[in-house]
């Protein structure tokens, strides 16, 4: 059929640029969420907008005032959108990389703890299962304590632990780091656990009948077996070990970082300097679990995935 | 741990050329179940010679597998002696003496054709260059020149069976346990690899043994039928089949043929394995 003969069969048809007719889904929702936000903010903000004129003895004042008022407040309840863009632009091109006042330098302090606590706890986690499979009795007695470890809440544990890091010296990076490893190994074990024991009982009789010695088995089957199951963990693992970075400057009164960043602003109030911290800890939270996949692409291109 | 040197076995024939591939006597074996002892096997007698095509016939649940499982080294047997080879089950495993080839392929996705069939000779310890050249022969054995650099899942099921078929002949053992290798395949696919098999048992001169429960593909492909029947697996007939060593699927024709086959139903029916 000859293209001609195939736009006759459907003349009225609106052909729009693929690129345009996948992504117009997800725009659409962003336009809705962006409206519904600045009502929000328009009327989070309209009680307080409406005190500080009062306060000026401004009794005069228009809607449009009072609407422009709500979006442009200095300490507003909810930030708009375009308040939090400017301050997040400002905060990350408006200084040296190096100035503590430039977030680019708050991520990179929070960054390098979630690197080490993530490379820490994914191999501890790594550990931790392959120790589990390879002796059953472990698992038994190691797991009540691993699911423990995670029901205890971070923020009462992590003051603790820098306490106790701190008395024998370690300081800054390091504690961080443990603290971000401890809440990102659980997610690797499971994985990992259930990857190690997940090939068919044909591919373990078939190493036996091949009298596979125990590290043949692990190496050849069980560990690439483990793979899949291994990726989908680490990222996973790797928000989280982001997330205690960040939870593990707040209680230390940290001079640098995302987590000092969120607490300087709530201490002064400062809740546009919030939100923009919070959208830098989402954008890493992204590139993260992009490099992570980005990973898995590549490695499972090497091991022969169906694309 | 327990990798014997590579040289001291591959490519050697059994351990002792006079013994039977399979002489078991008085073998029994009950699996302990959540609901109780089941009795998979019981008191079989069977000797095989080396190079004989021994088929296990019988229904779902008769031990045919459980007996190749046993002469496998996978299972133990509760009571009774068993001899591969002319030595112990184990001493066979081993020594490397069997290439086993169950009913899924069981490829191993991550790694190309070429490099599954390789498997077993890295385990082995063979060196990249003899590997290379077991993995040409293998693979053109089974008529899969061409498909080294595939991933199993490019390859259709009747060749990713050939594949397995060429992994477990790549080491060169003795003897060739089968586990209904074609169960799952089509009948035209299934009849062409038959007629592959028996050209392989030729010429290879390998003992092979065969679970199925398709009494054509028994009666074809064997020199052996063993007959087998359930509750408790045990063998009710042994039929020794005469067609010539190569032999094409027309003989399914002949009188000779279906006078085995009529045997071989009608010790299944005596065994009361269509009851239920």
């Amino acid at each position: 059929m000859t293209s001609s003969a195939f736009a006759t069969a459907r003349p009225a048809q609106i052909r729009l640029h693929p690129a345009i007719q996948r992504s117009a889904p997800v725009l659409v929702v962003v336009a809705a969420l962006i409206v519904i936000w600045y009502v929000g903010a328009i009327l989070m903000n309209m009680s307080l907008v409406r005190d500080s004129f009062e306060r000026d003895d401004n009794t005069h004042y228009t809607t449009a005032e009072l609407i422009s008022g709500t979006l442009s407040a200095e300490r507003p309840l909810l930030p708009a959108p375009h308040q939090i863009i400017a301050t997040f632009a400002d905060d990350v091109f408006g200084w040296p990389v190096t100035s503590p006042r430039s977030l680019v330098y708050h991520s990179w302090v929070t960054l390098s703890a979630t690197f080490v606590g993530f490379l820490l706890g994914g191999s501890f986690g790594i550990f931790l299962a392959v120790l589990i499979v390879h002796a059953r009795t472990l698992e038994k007695s190691l797991l009540p304590w691993i699911i423990c470890s995670q029901m205890v809440p971070i923020l009462a544990v992590a003051p603790i632990i820098i306490v106790v890091l701190g008395s024998i010296g370690l300081r800054g990076l390091l504690p961080k780091a443990l603290i971000s490893a401890y809440l990102c190994f659980f997610p690797v074990t499971i994985g990992v656990v259930k990857g190690l024991s997940s090939p068919d009982p044909i591919q373990l009789d078939l190493m036996r009948t091949w009298s596979a010695t125990r590290w043949q088995l692990f190496w050849k089957l069980r560990w690439p077996s483990a793979v899949p199951f291994l990726f989908t963990s680490l990222k996973v693992s790797i928000t989280i070990s982001l997330i205690g970075a960040i939870v593990a400057e707040l209680p230390t009164g940290a001079q640098a970082g995302i987590g000092a960043r969120l607490l300087a602003g709530s201490y002064y109030g400062q809740t546009v300097q919030i939100w923009a911290a919070l959208v830098a800890a989402s954008i890493l939270a992204i590139g993260l679990i992009g490099i992570v996949d980005l990973i898995q692409r590549w490695v499972g291109q090497m091991m022969g995935a169906r694309v | 741990m327990r990798a014997p040197d590579p040289g001291s076995f591959v490519g050697q024939p059994a351990a002792n050329p006079a013994a039977l591939a399979v002489q078991a006597q008085s073998v029994s074996l009950t699996f302990e179940t959540s609901d109780g002892e089941v009795q998979a096997l019981s008191n079989v007698n069977l000797e095989v010679a080396q190079g004989d095509f021994v088929s296990f016939i019988g229904p779902s649940g008769c031990g045919k597998t459980t007996l190749m499982r046993v002469i496998a080294d996978l299972e133990r047997p509760t009571s009774g002696t068993i001899f591969v080879n002319g030595v112990t089950p184990e001493k066979a495993r081993l020594g490397r003496h069997y290439g086993y080839v169950f009913q899924a392929p069981a490829l191993y996705p991550w790694r190309t054709v070429e490099r599954n069939v390789a498997l077993p000779l890295e385990i082995m310890g063979l060196d990249a260059g003899e590997r290379k050249k077991r993995v040409e022969r293998y693979m053109s054995l089974v008529n899969l020149s061409g498909f080294e650099r595939k991933y199993p899942w490019q390859l259709s099921g009747g060749m990713q069976q050939r594949a397995s078929i060429a992994r477990a002949l790549s080491f060169e053992p003795a003897m060739l346990l089968m586990d209904e290798p074609f169960g799952a395949l089509d009948e035209i696919v299934r009849d062409h690899l038959n007629e592959q098999l028996l050209r392989l048992w030729d010429q290879t001169k390998k003992t092979v043994v065969f679970v199925t429960h398709s009494i054509p593909e028994a009666v074809f492909l064997s020199s052996k039928i063993v007959v087998m029947s359930p509750r408790p697996g045990r063998i009710i007939d042994v039929i020794d089949t005469n067609f010539p060593r190569e032999r094409t699927l027309e003989i399914r024709e002949t009188p000779e043929f279906l006078k085995i086959a009529q045997r071989v139903r009608s010790g299944l029916r005596s065994g009361h394995s269509y009851d239920e």
